[in-house]
């Protein structure tokens, strides 16, 4: 693996090994070992184009265990007339010698365009490029499913996750559909009819209008965020009927199975698309996922930086 | 005056094979094994000699872009191509919307001297689509302007679009529409689809363009004008433009290259060299449109020869500008879509790509069959041999075309414009 | 290929082992095993049954994985990480015991101080090994060997545990290239 840009660009057994890495160094870092000297001498480079400051101190905490070197650059808007372009930028950063580079932006692709591009040699990570892809959360979404529901297993089998709110806005969604389902989860979206994307029918996956048809046979539920703004942009008429049809409410959180987890990439709106006891209900998993967030991109960096650049691991 | 040119064993569009000799401007003769010991020598054996190639959808960008392109480097890709005239659109800075623009492009394309360039005028002022150009004064002028466009904007309000339909029959003119409804692609990207909605690009829809086309056949047909369709890219579109012809309603359509050859899937390397208005579709369109372009349902290929400098393609694709190089790989991208597969023979080619395009522009001097006295607009392509593209090695000022490292079928020999040789091709 | 170690006398140098660091620690109550993955670890628990069957009762036993702490990591692709089971007492002022199976350039014992030292702070540390073949590269001693095996560098040692391979031998290979 030299690169992290989309879920399909991983196998099934690559996924896993993600994930078992991230298990033993979940086990490693939160106890014995705080600090590893795994990736020292390294230079990884946050490249935030758009705010976000979950993502990235979770990957500057990641790096830092393993003890690389993280240098932060901000560059807010992309485009030339904002000022730096991504070219130069990224050239930038290969003079000033990243071995990494973790990037967001609000340009569906730009990771793949800064990987394929000639600008810069190291690796780079796709910390959420627009609406594409978001590769890192769905695989510590499913490192969290997998601990509470898996019982043991390897991979996903067996297990139904539904996906709930914005999936035509959504890179969490995407990544997910792709990762759970590669997993072996089989997968339902539940979202208003605008806000699935046209070619949804061609994804694996089930799609329902209806929330509450399927609330009680899931294993997990994934909140995604709702933007406001797109009620001006006409996807729904307003908060009130949003919450109603597609919110996680006290009611439909007594359906579900007494089993089943409650999940959300954060940060939630609440009261919108999920209610505060939602959130703080002994059946959510959504701070652990921010911890479980540290282990996999620890384990992320591990598999790319730290041995040589061909594909697979060895032993 | 130029020396008198000998094409000498090639074949005509026809199938059947002739020399031609070229003298003063005209093709002063023809038959098998013309002897001319003092005219320069063309050798046409495995070649087709064609009518000069018209173009009736190029973006020239000269006032005012010229980083991208000018007339004269526009005029050098044009003949590299195998054309002997362009149509300038009329998207510049400023607008070709008077008669000042437009006679300023027609004399910029007479110093290049290489090809005929015919400025296309807008329809609405400033392509804001609100108020008429001065399209009289256009037609009247030295660039005589026969077509109107607002291409890069679609005429939207249907009032406007009416009047205008009605106004251009005084001049004998044409409106040729850029169809896309706005409020359906704000900020739409790619071709909405199974492609973009695994991208996460915005989709434009293909009733963007049908929707369109639909009002404007029926408003032709209501105030008995003509209409052009550009850039016709969905295999819906070709069923309302057979259905309009079917009804005799005076509507003509084109394809590009590009959407003959080119799908969606493209889009997945988020390489915006692939970034195109209107946007590539997906195979089934891709298959519709060289249908309808072999029987006829659409009358020409034009190229929406498209350039832009460099920065404004190396970079995400969001950002990207839309559009493609198109003049230079174009007979060979139609040689390899529909001649090789059958779809078409040269006949039909030199009708698509020659005699229609300049009737629809009222071209009087272009798009002629070769006979003797006819002007010496001539295309010699030989089919046998490859192009390799190379977007380093391209006339135009600009780089961005999608066809980089493949390699076509058909290289242009010769390009002759006026009896004089602009363009000779060289060995492979 | 050649069988240095069979069976029988792969258990008797284990027991051997067993006795030799209960001998020097006084006792197990203060020692604390530690194997490195793979058969460093089977090795250890091996050596604690054999403690506890000895001295009647539990001995605190678990592994240390060196991967993170390899010095040469970028030579291959990225390996695998095996897990790191520290027993419950610790291993803060305790008496160490790092076992493998083969002692050879002694980077792997590099690395396993370095992990050990992230952990805590022992009172000491001591190296058991099934096999020592020689060939150092870093300062490092085993305080309790089953077999000294003199090989040159491009020989293979192969070492088999039941539990894992389905039998017990140490083995001498030629290497070739």
């Amino acid at each position: 693996m030299r690169h992290l840009l989309s879920i399909s660009d991983l196998s099934k057994t690559e996924a896993l090994q993600i994930l078992n890495t991230a298990e033993e160094l979940a086990r490693v870092s939160d106890g014995p070992m705080k600090k590893l000297p795994t990736l020292r001498g390294r230079t990884i480079v946050n490249l935030f184009a758009e705010d976000s400051t979950r993502t990235r101190i979770s990957f500057e905490a990641a790096a830092k265990r393993l003890s690389a070197d993280v240098i932060n650059f901000s560059a807010k808007g992309s485009s030339v007339s904002k000022g730096e372009s991504l070219k130069d930028t990224a050239q930038t950063l290969q003079a000033m010698g990243a071995d990494a580079v973790i990037i967001r932006h609000s340009a569906s692709g730009a990771a793949q365009r800064l990987a394929d591009s000639q600008w810069m040699t190291g690796s780079v990570v796709n910390a959420g490029d627009g609406t594409h892809e978001h590769p890192s959360q769905a695989l510590l979404d499913a490192f969290t499913i997998r601990k509470h529901l898996a019982h043991g297993g390897d991979d996903l089998t067996g297990l139904h996750v539904a996906i709930v709110g914005d999936v035509l806005h959504s890179r969490v969604a995407r990544s997910n559909v792709l990762l759970l389902t590669k997993l072996g989860a089989q997968v339902t979206l539940v979202a208003p009819p605008t806000l699935l994307p046209v070619g949804v029918e061609s994804w694996p996956v089930k799609v329902s209008y209806d929330f509450d048809s399927i609330i009680e046979s899931v294993d997990a539920v994934m909140m995604l965020r709702i933007q406001l703004e797109r009620m001006t942009e006409l996807f729904f008429p307003n908060a009130r009927e949003y919450s109603r049809y597609f919110g996680l409410n006290k009611d439909r959180l007594k359906l579900m199975k007494p089993s089943a987890i409650v999940m959300h990439p954060g940060p939630m709106n609440r009261g919108l698309e999920i209610t505060a006891d939602s959130a703080d209900s002994a059946r959510s998993v959504i701070l652990e996922q921010v911890t479980n967030g540290v282990s996999v991109r620890m384990a992320i960096l591990y598999l790319l930086l730290a041995g040589s650049q061909e594909i697979g691991a060895s032993e | 005056m130029s020396p008198s040119i000998l094409i000498s064993g090639g074949t005509l569009a026809n199938g059947k094979k002739s020399d031609l000799l070229i003298k003063e401007g005209v093709i002063a003769e023809m038959g098998e094994k013309i002897e001319d010991k003092d005219a320069k020598r063309i050798d046409a054996s495995n070649s087709i000699v064609l009518p000069g190639l018209v173009d009736l959808h190029t973006h020239l960008r000269e006032p005012g872009r010229e980083d991208a392109e000018t007339v004269e480097s526009g005029s050098r890709a044009g003949v590299k191509g195998g054309f002997t005239a362009l149509s300038a659109m009329a998207n510049t800075s400023p607008v070709a919307d008077t008669a000042g623009v437009v006679e300023q492009v027609y004399r910029l394309g007479q110093a290049a001297g290489l090809l005929d360039v015919f400025p296309i005028g807008a329809v609405t002022r400033g392509l804001e689509g609100e108020h008429l150009a001065e399209i009289g004064a256009m037609a009247d002028s030295m660039a005589r302007v026969r077509v109107f466009s607002d291409d890069g904007h679609c005429v939207f309000d249907p009032l406007v679009m009416r009047r205008a339909l009605e106004y251009v029959k005084k001049f004998d003119g044409v409106i040729a529409q850029h169809a896309q409804e706005p409020r359906l692609t704000q900020g739409s990207q790619m071709n909405e689809g199974i492609v973009s909605s695994q991208l996460g690009l915005k989709g434009w829809p293909a009733i963007a363009e049908e929707a369109i086309i639909a009002r404007d056949v029926l408003l032709a047909n209501h105030v008995q004008a003509r209409l052009h369709i550009c850039h016709l890219t969905t295999a819906g579109g070709v069923e309302i433009i057979r259905w309009a012809k079917a009804r005799g309603i005076s509507v003509t359509a084109e394809v590009t290259p590009h959407h003959l050859l080119l799908t969606d899937e493209l889009a997945r390397s988020y390489d915006p060299v692939f970034k195109v208005n209107p946007p590539l579709r997906t195979e089934a369109d891709v298959m519709a449109l060289r249908e309808a372009l072999a029987d006829g349902t659409i009358d020409i290929v034009a190229t929406d020869h498209a350039p832009h400098p460099a920065e404004t393609k190396e970079c995400e694709w969001q950002e990207a500008s839309f559009g493609m190089l198109g003049l230079e790989t174009a007979l060979s991208i139609v040689n390899k879509t529909m001649v090789e597969t059958g779809l078409m023979n040269w006949e039909t080619v030199a009708q698509r790509m020659s005699y229609a395009p300049a009737r629809i522009g009222r071209y009087e001097n272009q798009g002629q069959e070769l006979k003797v006295g006819a002007p010496a607009h001539i295309t010699v392509i030989n089919p046998t041999q490859v192009l390799r593209v190379d977007r380093d090695l391209v006339a135009s000022r600009s780089r961005n075309t999608p066809f980089h490292g493949m390699e076509l079928p058909g290289r242009i020999l010769a390009t002759i414009f006026n009896g004089t040789l602009v363009f000779e091709g060289g060995n492979a | 290929m050649s069988l240095a170690l069979p069976a029988p006398d792969m258990a008797r140098a284990i027991t051997r082992i067993s006795h030799e660091i209960l001998e020097r620690n006084s006792g197990s109550d203060s020692i604390t095993l530690l194997g490195i993955p793979t058969r460093g670890a089977h090795l250890a628990a091996r050596i604690a049954a054999n403690m506890e069957a000895i001295e009647g009762k539990p001995v605190q036993s678990g592994t240390l994985d060196i991967t993170l702490h390899r010095d040469d990591l970028r030579m291959r692709p990225p390996r695998a990480l095996m897990p790191t089971v520290i027993p419950s007492l610790g291993v803060e002022d305790r008496n160490v015991i790092l076992v493998d199976d083969v002692l050879f350039s002694g980077r792997t014992i590099r690395a396993a101080l370095d992990a050990l030292g992230e952990i805590g702070r022992p009172k000491t540390v001591q190296l058991a090994v099934l096999v020592d073949r020689g060939h150092r590269q870093l300062p490092i001693k085993a305080d309790y060997v089953g077999k000294n095996l003199p090989t040159s560098p491009t020989q293979i040692i192969k070492v088999q545990f039941t539990e894992l391979d389905g039998l017990d031998a140490v083995s001498l290979e030629e290497g070739g290239k």
